[in-house]
Formats: structure tokens, sequence, C-alpha cells
């Protein structure tokens, strides 16, 4: 079954927590990649988070994302707890605290952090 | 036991109107010829693969077209760490008697068979199709993201890293192969233009036309006795998003492997041979492997520890910063020179000593690791 998250064109940031062993996984997968166990709660995360690493991409491959460039691509380790990439503000600095909101980005919702106050 | 009988190489850049097949064939003749063997007597072919001409059976098709009918033949795919992965697999295929000439190959007209768009592109499906490759990634921005951690952790700069580049090219200079001949300076590479931060241009690997082959034997064939003395691998993770911390990394891991096995120290080593995608690549493995203290491989290279004429001579083919990048080919070329190397055959780039080498490959993004020490005898 597809989530419903950004991936499919939803607003929210979805991930996985394994009932037998408490890990979580961002990937989604039918069974936990650390214990192997099929009992995963599906849950949704607060879109809160702090910057890991950015890349702020110049020189893109096609001609939809050539019209965003300059665009951010970054690594955020989530207050839950499990770590995303997503695209971000070209302000952002690692160690930044951040929040999510939604952007479009050639054609799909893309998830899209911000420094918060 | 295994040695490597013969090495083959070609000119990186452009190779108008060939193939992948032809620039595999141009290579596996001249690393058998360099054997002293006959088509006839290899009966083992490992080929990797071509991201222009994709094909669910290349080994095969290789042989059919090189006119080879072996006992032993497919393909590897392990990104940039292909070349050394498929050496491993020979070393263990020849050790066994499964075969007892095997012919590793790669090659691919990268550079003039498809658009650097397309290649760009195809490049940056080693990330995540649904959490990863949606949000427009480049190879690039993959290792800028790791560049960008790696430098907040241990205080480098984007000057050090430019360092990396210079020296490639320097080394590329003396070489009549690379794809590159006029020499660049640190200010060069940061006036370069901005690929994916902190990388720019000149951090980044060319897409090239090229090929290379070697031949792994079980005894020697001739006068080049370069023994296989250890391999080891080691996979973490595929994706980016799922790494596990820089100093958790996979090289580290296949590096302590590798020395249990062959028995061999960092402090036996006299050569070099080192993956280097981009900058980064190259200054994080450097010292994964402890052949640089952590955040000092630029310092190191400044110093001219890493220089033909230095402590331990590194990649003086140009490595796929300045010698250029086909592909499965490109660090299969490191291999080739660390050969020519160890044989005395180095010509104008030949270093004093090199006994002993380290090479080391990685595919992905720091995903696959593969370690390898070789030892003339």
């Amino acid at each position: 079954m597809k989530p419903a998250d950004w991936t499919t064109g939803h607003e929210a940031i979805l991930y996985q927590a394994c009932s037998s062993c408490g890990k979580l996984q961002y990937f989604r997968r039918g069974f936990c990649a650390a214990c192997g166990s099929t009992e995963l709660a599906e849950k949704r995360a607060s879109g809160k988070g702090t910057i890991y690493a950015t890349s702020i991409v110049t020189r893109a491959a096609t001609a939809e994302t050539r019209a965003h460039v300059p665009y951010n691509i970054v690594l955020v380790d989530t207050e839950e707890g499990f770590r995303m990439m997503a695209h971000g503000a070209n302000d952002l600095a690692i160690g930044d605290s951040v929040s999510a909101r939604f952007k479009q980005f050639a054609g799909r919702l893309v998830p899209y952090f911000e420094k918060v106050a | 036991m295994s040695f490597i009988t013969g090495v083959g190489l070609t000119s990186y850049g452009k190779h108008e109107g060939s193939s992948s097949l032809d620039l595999m064939s141009k290579a596996a003749e001249l690393a058998i010829a360099d054997a002293g063997l006959k088509r006839s007597e290899i009966d083992g072919i490992l080929c990797g693969y071509s991201t222009v001409s994709p094909h669910i059976m290349l080994a095969t098709v290789f042989a059919e077209h090189f006119g080879i009918q072996p006992s032993y033949a497919h393909a590897v795919q392990v990104g940039g760490a292909t070349g050394l992965a498929m050496t491993m697999l020979a070393h263990h295929l020849v050790d066994a008697g499964v075969a007892k000439h095997v012919l590793v190959v790669g090659g691919e007209n990268r550079l003039t068979g498809q658009s650097r768009d397309a290649s760009i592109q195809a490049l940056a499906q080693v990330g995540h199709p649904d959490y990863e490759v949606k949000l427009g990634p480049t190879i690039p921005a993959y290792y800028g993201l790791v560049a960008s951690r790696y430098m907040h952790e241990y205080g480098v700069t984007e000057e050090d890293l430019a360092e990396f580049a210079v020296l490639m090219r320097a080394h590329a200079l003396t070489h009549p192969g690379a794809q590159f001949h006029e020499p660049i300076t640190v200010a060069d590479v940061m006036a370069s233009k901005p690929v994916a931060s902190p990388l720019k241009l000149l951090d980044c690997c060319p897409v090239s036309d090229g090929g290379a082959a070697f031949v792994i034997s079980r005894e020697p064939t001739n006068a080049a006795h370069v023994k296989i003395r250890g391999c080891t691998q080691a996979h973490t993770h595929q994706h980016v998003t799922a790494a596990p911390a820089l100093s958790e990394l996979g090289a580290e891991i296949s590096i302590a492997k590798a020395k249990q096995a062959s028995g061999v120290s960092i402090a036996d080593v006299r050569y070099a041979a080192v993956y280097d995608s981009f900058t980064i690549t190259l200054a994080m493995l450097l010292e994964d492997l402890g052949l640089a203290k952590r955040g000092e491989a630029a310092a190191r290279v400044r110093s001219g520890y890493f220089s033909r004429d230095g402590e331990m001579p590194l990649n003086t083919h140009g490595g796929l910063l300045s010698y250029g990048h086909c592909g499965v080919g490109g660090a299969m070329a490191h291999l080739v020179e660390a050969h020519l190397q160890m044989t005395g055959r180095a010509g104008n780039r030949q270093v004093r000593d090199a006994s002993v080498a380290l090479l080391h490959g990685d595919g992905g993004v720091l995903s696959s690791h593969v370690s390898m020490f070789l030892e003339r005898e």
C-alpha cells in the first residue's frame, strides 16, 4: 500500500515505528529492517528537526529541475529520531533548528524546511 | 594464491565513434598481450556495466564480441567499487581452481555516447527512488551533503579539498593518456563553477570515454609477479539518508579486515591507489584508511607526502579527477597504474619503491567498499 505522505502528493511526513524492538524507519517497508518484525505502527512526524547536512544544487540534470536552481538539498534529523532528505531554505546551516512546510518542485510536492526563530 | 599478470588501459577522454564493447575490447587486448597469453587461454570473464548500453548479460555479449568461449562469465555491479570487487572475485576464482586466467574488463563511451545530462541523471538513480530521487539531487549533491558534514565535524575547508584536485591534475600532466593536460591551482578550483555546494566543477571528476582490463592468474605468466595479498569488502548502506555516522563508514571496516586478513599494515604500504570521484571522497578515504590523521590529509598533500617523490605516492596517473572517469573502467585505471609502478614500467612517473600497494574503491555514496593489498614478489 502506498503511504499518504509527500512521496504520493500528500502534505505529511510519515515514518514507521517497530512495536517489537522500538526502532524507527523512514524508508517504508512491510517489516522492521532491524529485527524483521511485521508489527509496525505508522506515525506522522511533527516536521520539526535539526539540520545534519546541506548541499545547494546549482547544476541540475533535467529541464524541470533546472528551472528551480539554486535549491538546497538537506538532511534533517527529525525530533522523532529518524533522518530524512528534503529541500530547505538556501540560508540553512548545520545545527539549525528547522520546521517543515510543503512546496511544489518540478511538478511534485516536496517537504521544505525553514529556520525556526 | 593469485597474481595480476597483465594490465591494459586506453587513454581517457573522447573516443568518438567507439562503443562500450569497442573500448572494452581494446583494453582486453592490451591486458592479454601484457600477460603474454593468447585469447584462447582466458577461461573466465568478469565485466562491469555500461550506462550507455545496458544489457542483462554483458559478460557473454562481450565474450562473443571479443571471440572467447569462457567456462565462467558474468557481470558485476558495485558502482565505483566494481573494478576492485571483480578483482577480488577473480582472485577467489583462480585460487579455488574455477578458472586459470580471469579477464576483468570495464569500458564505456560515457562521454560521447550520451549527453552529460543523461550521465548525471543515470548516476543520480543510486539515490532512493521515492525518498531521495524525487527531490532532484545529483551525485555531486549526495557527496556535497557528506562534504558539508565532514567539513563541519573536522574543520576541513574548501581550500583543503581543492588541494586534492590540484594534486591529481599535477599527476595527470605527466601521463599522455589523461583527459586533462592543463595545470590548475587552488585558486582555479575555488573559482570554478559551483555544482553542489561545497563542491565546485574542479572538485568533481569528469565524464569520460575509456576502457581498462586486467588478467588475474593462478600463477605468474611473465616477469611481473604482482601478488594479491588480501582483499575485503564492507557495505553499510546504499542511500546517504541511511548512512551511518562519519566515524562508522565502510572504508574503516574494510581496511581493518584487510589488514587482519593479509597481515599487511599501513606502515608497509609504499604506494596508494584510492578512489577519488570527488575531492571529498579522496580526503575522507585517505583518512578512513589511516593514510592521514583525521582532518590532516590536505596538509599531507601540501607537504608533498602524496606526490610522486613523496613518502606515499598516490594515483600517479591523475585519478578519476584528472585521468578521467568512464564508469567501471574509471577506478580500474588506478590498479593499472599501481601495476605499472610495481613492475617498474611507469616511465617518467616511476616512483622509487612501489613494492606494496594499497588499493581502495567506493561505490554509491560511500556505500560499498573494497580494500586490497598488492605485493611484488
